[in-house]
């Protein structure tokens, strides 16, 4: 009788605890083949958003916001992509593209940033506030601005002492021109012959 | 032969559709046909899980729990062999396409409860399937799945934008739709 009790116990879970462990062990050797490194969706995420590198949405630059959005954060924090951006953003993540937060700043037309070299005075501030290293000085002597690399951030603008640093919007050329976007209504109205759209 | 094979397929995709006929499998149904795409990527996800599922638990039952004379352990070790299959699944998705990952989100684990891939395991049990019956019935079965779910998301994009009544809105009307499209299925009772 005993005997019969402990085959009819044992069994059982000797066959499920043997079934687990293969199971696992299964899946341990997939987890360590299959070893995915890093998020290849910040990357992604990465891409789209225009490198200013501005701050403007309140992480120290692109790359940390991108994964602040992987992780969650909401994609319409980014002023100098503006529109463009958020719907490129909300294709790639599958989300609803939400209006741009003006908390952070609104969208403007692109901008390079000019230093009127004879206000100069050669403090070096700007170049320390520059992310991409667009600004060339050295102390006591003038600063000038690489017009390719600036970004148009405006962090420059702030900490010159002289207030000597213009921005001056980017001339339309052949190079930068786009196709204005059409007006777009709220919603595609095709079901809607009449009544209040929601 | 063929002809057999055919008609296990027709009767489970359209006839007993597993979800709009046998009403399993309801949850992944409402709750990832808001768009297609997503629809489409839960949809394979959820055929691989079932056909990799329905294989493995023929092999688990046939070789392991009936030689123990231990049949009336099935759905528990269904259910591990389930669970293993759709986290395997799930880190094949996250290598593969880590934006199909991210957007199925929480759906992906998930699939081990939908009951659907339960179901199909233990009915082939019942309907004494071989192998390779199991494992087309379980095909079978992810195909109807994958029809239902895609041709319901497709509807709900366009109920999105709809002029649906103040109190209809939402998943109140994807109830009623989900509720005329199963009638419509039952239309193919008699078909095989």
């Amino acid at each position: 009788m005993g005997s019969e009790l402990l085959s009819n116990l044992l069994w059982p879970v000797a066959a499920l605890l043997a079934l687990g462990a293969s199971f696992g062990a299964l899946l341990g050797f997939a987890a360590v083949k299959f070893k995915t490194e890093g998020n290849p969706v910040v990357d992604q995420v990465n891409a789209l958003l225009p490198q200013t590198q501005c701050g403007q949405c309140s992480y120290p630059g692109c790359r940390p916001y991108a994964e602040a959005i992987v992780a969650g954060e909401s994609i319409n924090k980014c002023p100098p992509g503006g529109e463009a951006t958020i719907h490129a953003l909300a294709d790639l993540l599958n989300l609803e593209p939400l209006p741009l937060d003006a908390e952070h700043g609104i969208e403007q037309a692109n901008t390079v940033a000019y230093i009127r070299e004879d206000e100069c005075i050669g403090c070096t501030k700007c170049i320390q506030a520059c992310p991409v290293d667009a600004i060339l000085g050295a102390a006591k002597l003038m600063h000038t601005i690489i017009a390719s690399e600036c970004t148009g951030c405006d962090l420059c603008v702030e900490p010159c002492p002289v207030d000597c640093i213009d921005m001056i919007e980017l001339p339309t050329t052949l190079q930068n021109w786009s196709w204005p976007l059409p007006h777009q209504p709220s919603i595609i109205a095709t079901d809607k012959l009449h009544g209040n759209a929601v | 032969m063929i002809a057999e094979f055919a008609s296990l397929l027709l009767a489970t995709v359209l006839v007993n559709n597993f979800v709009l006929v046998q009403f399993l499998g309801l949850c992944p149904f409402m709750g990832v046909s808001n768009k297609v795409e997503t629809a489409m990527g839960m949809s394979m996800a959820t055929a691989f899980v079932l056909t990799l599922a329905s294989g493995c638990s023929y092999l688990t039952y046939h070789f392991i729990l009936v030689p123990l004379n231990l049949e009336y352990l099935r759905t528990i070790s269904f259910i591990l062999v389930i669970a293993a299959v759709v986290q395997f699944t799930e880190l094949l998705i996250r290598k593969a396409s880590p934006l199909l990952h991210r957007v199925l989100g929480v759906f992906l684990p998930l699939i081990t409860t939908n009951c659907a891939v339960l179901g199909v395991a233990l009915l082939n049990i019942n309907k004494a399937h071989t192998f390779i019956e199991s494992l087309w019935y379980g095909f079978g079965a992810a195909l109807g799945f994958a029809l239902v779910l895609i041709l319901f998301s497709a509807m709900r994009e366009r109920l999105a934008a709809a002029d649906v009544p103040p109190i209809f809105e939402g998943p109140a009307i994807g109830m009623i739709a989900a509720g005329l499209i199963s009638l419509a299925f039952m239309g193919f009772a008699g078909l095989v």
